[in-house]
């Protein structure tokens, strides 16, 4: 570790990692992936869709392992497994008096159990670690072209509905009232969860994914007063925190899905104290309008 | 600039037509019976006391909550279709809303465009001319950029209205517009009120002063969970109709003052 650091010029620094095939990989997949999520992160803030992020990202193990034992696509069956988890949330939550956090503790728990013995028990050559923990340095051709996929298609979605998944989370009334069909938009947000929690996965893991998508805006919140603005600076902490990340996990050799995260905190925390207008230190000099 | 409606406000063209909705709620019975005919180019006040159902209707004719029995129709059409032709716009008694949401006055007003525009919501320049003018309406201009969460209580009353202002319906349906509001607003709001009834707008109110009912709407109806009477302001407002609508307690209906009978 010394070593590097004396013999190695600072470009050298960034530019040996990209000598590898593996980090080329990882570096790519992994800022798309913290871009997908970021942007996501902008609506789940605002919406209040923390724990909801939470319950998707844990309801998909058990899609993943079953997928895995079939041979087929490990993103459908997490896409599937996540998309049932909200329906059963929602059903739950409509039959019974149960409060709305208890149902969706309840639920992503349960599915999260299940996911857990389901490895236990299915003998396949599943890493139960890369799961939970992601592994963009080791990441397979397949799962590469499904996590390109996915990114591409939520992407696609967040931007074409932008504006009405905006007003959805903003006032849903006024949507309702100007003929927006809200029920479509609610469920296509939520699906929009599951896959971008399944993209997610690939890099930081299962345990990590809720922080790619809520800590990115949650930083960006404490930056500006402007939607789009809110946008731009979300996907730009989040694709910067997972570079960032990848080299840290890389040149001091520790467990990436960690790295990137606690590099998104450590920008969460700078915002927190540093923000304009909303961090706690403010230095907004008192001339300014 | 000033749109006109006339095409439809001609004749007697019925802009709103509830025919003895019931509304409960699990059970409780918030509204029976409520039938209620509004032709184009009216003001009607909505009275009635606190719990009457007031904004149990609104939701109704909007379509938020099903009733259990009746039919609605706005401009001739079912609500869902109503709502897609931008017939009608509805102000919310209070929003409810999280104000810190990170979006300005114009972001908030432009969104009552959203239904007139393609589906990627691009804003033309006629949406821009809309909003503006809107704004230029609640005298709202020299607040463009602000976040809506830096808005008075009563400014952002006036960003919501001119929302709907720039949704252009012809159907308003305004819960409590009045409340919180100072007097230079609620002049501006009146004369807005005037200007679109010669447009051929027709305009649902809920108030509880009755002062504005006498100045500036033509039709009242008072509710208690029914219809109890509906009609021309000055032949509705008798001092037996008001005391069944306040069960007893009855405002006076020259000042609006509560007096015990
Ligand atoms: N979501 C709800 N669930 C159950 N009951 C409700 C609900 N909303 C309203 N109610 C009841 O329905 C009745 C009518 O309420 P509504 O809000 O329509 O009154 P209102 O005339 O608008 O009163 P206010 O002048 O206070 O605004 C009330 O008795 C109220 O308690
Ligand atoms: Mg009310």
């Amino acid at each position: 570790m010394i070593n590097l650091f004396t013999s190695i010029s600072p470009l050298g620094f960034l530019l040996e990692p990209l000598t590898h095939e593996f980090m080329r990989r990882a570096l790519m997949v992994s800022a798309l992936v913290g871009g997908v999520c970021g942007l996501l992160s902008c609506y789940m803030t605002l919406k209040g869709w923390a724990l909801m992020g939470d319950a998707v990202s844990h309801a998909v193990m058990p899609g993943v392992v079953i997928a895995y034992a079939l041979g087929l696509p490990f993103s459908l069956g997490a896409f599937v497994f996540g998309v049932g988890s909200v329906a059963l949330i929602g059903f739950v939550k409509q039959k019974s008096r149960v409060k709305e956090d208890t149902v969706i503790g309840l639920v992503f728990t349960g599915f999260f159990a299940l996911g857990l013995v389901l490895v236990s028990k299915i003998k396949s050559n599943i890493d139960l670690m890369h799961i939970l923990f992601g592994s963009p340095l080791g990441i397979s051709n397949l799962d590469l072209q499904q996590t390109l996929i996915i990114s591409f298609i939520v992407i696609a979605i967040l931007l074409i509905f932008r504006r009405d998944l905006m007003l959805y989370c903003f006032d849903p009334t006024h949507a309702r009232s100007i003929g927006i069909n809200t029920g479509i938009l609610h469920y296509l947000l939520l699906s929009v969860l599951s896959l971008a929690a399944v993209a997610g996965l690939q890099t930081v893991g299962i345990i990590l994914v809720v922080a790619m998508l809520i800590t990115p805006g949650a930083t960006a919140y404490l930056l500006t007063d402007r939607f789009d603005r809110m946008n731009y600076l979300a996907v730009l902490s989040s694709s910067i925190s997972s570079i960032l990340g990848v080299y840290i996990s890389y040149w001091f050799d520790i467990e990436t899905g960690g790295s990137i995260v606690l590099v998104q905190t450590l920008i969460f925390l700078l915002a927190f104290l540093f923000a304009p207008r909303y961090g706690i230190l403010k230095f907004t000099n008192s001339s300014s309008p | 600039m000033t749109e006109s409606f006339t095409s439809k406000a001609e004749s007697n063209f019925l802009r709103i037509e509830a025919e003895e909705i019931c509304v409960d709620y699990n059970g409780n019975l918030a509204l029976y019976d409520a039938s209620l005919k509004l032709k184009a180019a009216s003001i009607c006040g909505l009275v009635g006391m606190n719990g009457a159902g007031k904004t149990t209707l609104f939701k109704a004719l909007m379509g938020f909550i099903r009733p259990s029995r009746g039919k609605i129709r706005i401009n001739g059409l079912t609500v869902p279709k109503a709502q897609i032709e931008q017939a009608v716009a509805y102000v919310p008694q209070n929003e409810g809303l999280d104000c810190s949401f990170p979006v300005s006055v114009w972001d908030v007003v432009m969104m009552g465009r959203y239904g007139s525009m393609n589906f990627l919501r691009i804003p033309r320049e006629s949406d821009r001319r809309a909003v503006w003018h809107a704004l230029e309406r609640v005298e709202l201009t020299d607040y463009v950029n602000r976040p809506i969460g830096a808005l008075s209580g009563g400014q952002r009353k006036r960003a919501f209205l001119a929302r709907a202002i720039a949704q252009r319906a012809s159907v308003l349906l305004l819960d409590e517009p009045f409340a919180g509001v100072d007097v230079r607003t609620e002049k501006l709001m009146a004369d807005l009120f005037l200007q679109f009834r010669q447009d051929g707008r027709t305009i649902l109110i809920s108030t509880h002063d009755l002062g504005h009912v006498r100045e500036f709407c033509d039709l009242v109806v008072l509710i208690n969970k029914t219809v109890l009477a509906y009609g021309q302001t000055s032949e509705v407002f008798t001092s037996e109709n008001l005391s069944r609508t306040f069960g007893g307690m009855h405002p006076d209906p020259i000042s609006g003052a509560a007096s015990l009978e």
